[in-house]
């Protein structure tokens, strides 16, 4: 990270920590949301970093929601502290499993293989309906943190700092992934496998290895849209929703860790107002957003202001 | 009786009816350079291809320090300490110069997966790619994308990487095509300076006969898959019967 | 022994199935390279189209069978005015640029067309299950099967047939061959890609909406019939290896059979059995049954 995007992302920080406390509920809600889809965006961004697109995080969101709705209501597991990495955790789990096979792939392979298996998980959770609450889902009570347990806007607040504080950390992680030789190696698969294997190291492990990273990341976004929305269901593993991921990751360009947040946050805005006025015209805007900027701006809105900078420091 | 670094016996593989390799046997020894020449189409990156596991012989053995890697996968191979380069340099494009070495060292330096977690530009690392560069002459390059370098500079780049890992036993591919006639000795008297003073054994394919006089200590001549001649260089390039094979003329 | 037969003509009425909605999937891929995720839209494109004009024929009281005829007509009009302008509009401008860029383009085309015809034709099912109901039932093996499942057999084995009979005995059958093993050499031969290109995609856009069209009197046609569908079509054409129209039909086949014994057998797998093959026939053959492996890059 360099010194300008660093002072950006503390300002950025202390910002929204200020947002808590003086704007309105509803946009505090808002942002809330936003930040944990961010972490999710993020999950694809890292992805796209090795040079594959996911059309499939719905599954690791999805997992992760309902494994924390499931905990907290089987077990009486309030602990917002505590549900984070569970879900994380069952997320990561599920995608060991799942990259065994999809670590192979690369390009539309991988891309309609994650697509499909997010179906198959939304096809269950609709079908196994005595567990899963069918199409109606699972409704989930206001979690506590750090054991202290408040009720209605207070909670709703809670875990917006949560949510904050939760995407700081991992937008730290994830800058100091990109600069490691972890992160260096997945660009160097998707700039050439062969070489890569030609150095003495398995592509297939590194994706892998990346795909457990976005699973992560992705399993907390899921945790954190639950506790916010209070409310589980099997959308969350829907392809729209998954579409929707990878259309904020174009959105806000894949080369940073603030793009996709950024991008994450401004979506959410705009949703909720064109969602008001245009409920169907919705995905045929978002469509056609993503057509203009892939075609006129590959890298995302976020890299014209990046090139600026470095055009300034050289 | 020294123990052979690579063993190769009777390796064969067929493209339809076109012989790729037929029977091919050959030993290497701890030490030497061996260039390997012939006419295009005669097998010789399908050897380099076949040995590393790229592909995979119909029938055959392939040895490294004794050990057996037909079916093994190229990076389990090149781990075994098999570094290589290729015709057509293969790189990281959108990273700099720099960073292409990095990652080679990274990979070289790894134990296990935490190591990978350390930044890639790290001091100690970016000063052992830095001398690496200077070695191949470009340091003044480091920072600029490797998509930006000239075709020169990006074979002599592709060569770096596998040199940089330390190889035991180092697979060159054409590595001075494209390469100036200044830059050519010069860096080929870098390069086998080096490898000489590092007890690394090398194999490349050439077809600059005047590179292969000057730095093989053995050759090969591979003409439609298989092995014409090994001895020599100069009596091997010298033989009239192997000229016309190679070049088409005596 | 009558399970069996059950199961056989179970497994082959889905697999002609199958074969139609993925066929053109294939083709596209094959020859252009792409994969066509609006092709689930495309298909959907054609079963409201379809259902509307049988629903606007049948209004008019006209003679009944040819509403088989206004089935056909919606899958030649979507087809053919949708295919060009998506060809042309859209994926001209992504040739030559990475594979997930073309894929992310065709995902935002598959957005906009999800919308448009929830705009051009609404959110409520439509029901056109007049051709259904005209062809009334046929005993096989003693059970009752609706005959147009037969018919629909009859569509699939007509394009499949047809699609063979393109590709090996006609001179644009032989130059999407050459386009498809090599397209610089076909271009070097005169070859003119670019019509090539639009006809391709045209006559895949054609058989998506033909799967559309002849799958509407069976279901009511709702919005997001076209995901189900992508998906399905990616595994059947994964399965039987992308580009290969042999392999469509293999993919459709063997996939239609274990879904059909799946429901006979073991009814709690029979959501899973088209992931589960396509898992099984990946973990393999990585490129599908016939798929073709790439050609070596160093």
């Amino acid at each position: 990270m360099t010194h300008r995007t660093r002072a950006v992302a503390w300002a950025a920080l202390g910002l929204l920590a200020l947002a808590g406390t003086l704007l309105p509920r509803w946009l505090v809600f808002l942002l809330a949301l936003a930040l944990a889809k961010g972490l999710a965006v993020l999950s694809v961004a890292v992805l796209m970093g090795a040079g594959l697109v996911s059309f499939g995080q719905g599954l690791f969101f999805a997992a992760a929601a309902y494994a924390a709705g499931f905990a907290m209501r089987g077990w009486a597991l309030r602990e917002a502290l505590l549900l984070l990495p569970l879900g994380a955790g069952v997320a990561v789990v599920l995608g060991a499993v799942v990259g065994l096979l999809v670590a192979r792939y690369r390009d539309i392979f991988f891309a309609m293989l994650t697509l499909a298996l997010s179906m198959v998980l939304y096809g269950v959770l609709i079908k196994a309906y005595a567990v899963t609450g069918g199409s109606d889902g699972i409704r989930i009570p206001a979690p506590t943190v750090l054991g202290l347990q408040l009720s209605g806007d207070d909670a709703r607040l809670l875990v917006y700092y949560l949510a904050l504080a939760s995407t700081a950390a991992c937008a730290w992680a994830v800058s100091r992934y990109g600069a490691s030789g972890f992160g260096y190696l997945a660009q160097a698969v998707r700039d050439n496998e062969v070489r890569v294997a030609y150095l003495g190291a398995s592509p297939n492990r590194t994706v892998y290895a990346t795909y457990l990273l976005s699973a992560a990341l992705c399993g907390l976004g899921g945790v954190l849209t639950a506790l916010n929305v209070g409310h589980v269901d099997p959308g969350l593993s829907y392809w729209t929703t998954s579409g929707e991921l990878v259309f904020v990751a174009v959105l806000g360009g894949t080369g940073s860790v603030l793009g996709p947040l950024a991008g994450a946050v401004v979506y959410e805005l705009i949703r909720s107002y064109a969602f008001k006025y245009a409920p169907y015209a919705w995905q045929m805007m978002l469509g056609a957003a993503m057509l203009l900027i892939i075609l006129f701006i590959p890298g995302g809105l976020w890299s014209p202001v990046q090139r600026l900078w470095r055009r300034q420091a050289a | 009786m020294r123990t052979p670094i690579l063993e190769v016996e009777d390796l064969t593989l067929h493209f339809g009816s076109i012989a790729a390799a037929e029977r091919v046997t050959v030993l290497v020894y701890p030490g030497e350079r061996v260039g390997i020449v012939g006419p295009n189409g005669a097998g010789k990156t399908t050897f380099l291809n076949l040995i590393t596991g790229y592909l995979r012989p119909e029938r055959g053995a392939v040895r490294f320090w004794g050990q057996e890697v037909v079916g093994l996968q190229p990076h389990q191979v090149t781990a075994l300490g098999v570094g290589r380069s290729f015709q057509i340099p293969q790189l990281f494009l959108t990273l700099t110069v720099r960073e292409n070495v990095l990652v080679a060292l990274a990979i070289r330096e790894r134990r296990g997966w935490t190591s990978f977690w350390k930044p890639l530009h790290e001091a100690s690392r970016v000063q052992v790619a830095d001398e690496v560069l200077l070695q191949f002459g470009l340091l003044g390059q480091a920072d600029r994308p490797a998509g930006e370098l000239p075709e020169g500079g990006r074979k002599l780049l592709d060569v770096a990487m596998a040199f940089a890992l330390r190889p035991r036993l180092l697979l060159m591919d054409e590595p001075t095509s494209g390469v100036s006639a200044q830059e050519k000795f010069r860096v080929m008297d870098t390069l086998v300076a080096a490898l000489q003073e590092a007890g690394v054994t090398s194999l490349f394919v050439e077809h600059d006969m005047e590179v292969v006089r000057r730095y093989a200590t053995r050759v090969l001549v591979l003409h439609n898959g298989r092995i014409l001649a090994d001895g020599v260089p100069g009596e091997v390039l010298d033989d009239p019967e192997i000229r016309l094979a190679v070049t088409g003329r005596r | 022994m009558s399970t069996l037969l059950v199961i056989g003509v179970d497994g082959l009425v889905f697999a002609s199935w199958l074969f139609l909605v993925s066929v053109g999937l294939s083709l596209i891929y094959g020859v252009l390279r792409i994969l066509n995720v609006a092709h689930g839209s495309l298909f959907a494109v054609g079963a409201y189209a379809g259902a509307s004009l049988v629903v606007a024929y049948t209004q008019g009281g006209l003679w009944p069978p040819g509403t088989f005829l206004m089935l056909l007509a919606a899958a030649l009009a979507s087809g053919l005015l949708l295919g060009p302008a998506m060809e042309r509009g859209v994926l001209w401008w992504t040739y030559g640029r990475e594979p997930v860029l073309q894929l992310l383009v065709t995902f935002s085309v598959f957005l906009i067309l999800e919308d448009a015809t929830k705009l051009v034709w609404g959110v409520s099912p439509y029901y056109a299950y007049q051709p259904y109901q005209l062809l009334g039932q046929v005993r096989v093996g003693g059970v009752d099967y609706p005959a147009y499942s037969f018919l629909l057999l009859a569509v699939a084995a007509a394009s499949g047939g047809g699609l063979w009979w393109l590709i090996r005995r006609t001179r644009f059958g032989r130059v999407v061959v050459a386009v498809i093993h090599d397209p610089e050499m076909s271009v070097a031969l005169g070859v003119n890609l670019s019509r090539v290109y639009v006809a391709t995609f045209a006559l895949g856009a054609v058989l998506a909406a033909l799967g559309g069209a002849f799958t509407a009197p069976m279901i009511s046609v709702v919005p997001g019939i076209g995901v189900e569908v992508i998906v399905l079509a990616f595994a059947v054409v994964v399965v039987g290896g992308l580009g290969s129209l042999e392999g469509a039909a293999v993919g459709a086949l063997l996939i239609g059979l274990v879904r059909a014994a799946a429901v006979h057998l073991l009814p709690v797998l029979e959501l899973f059995t088209i992931y589960l093959v396509m898992a099984a026939v990946l973990l393999v053959r990585p490129m599908g049954l016939f798929g073709r492996v790439e050609a070596r890059r160093i």
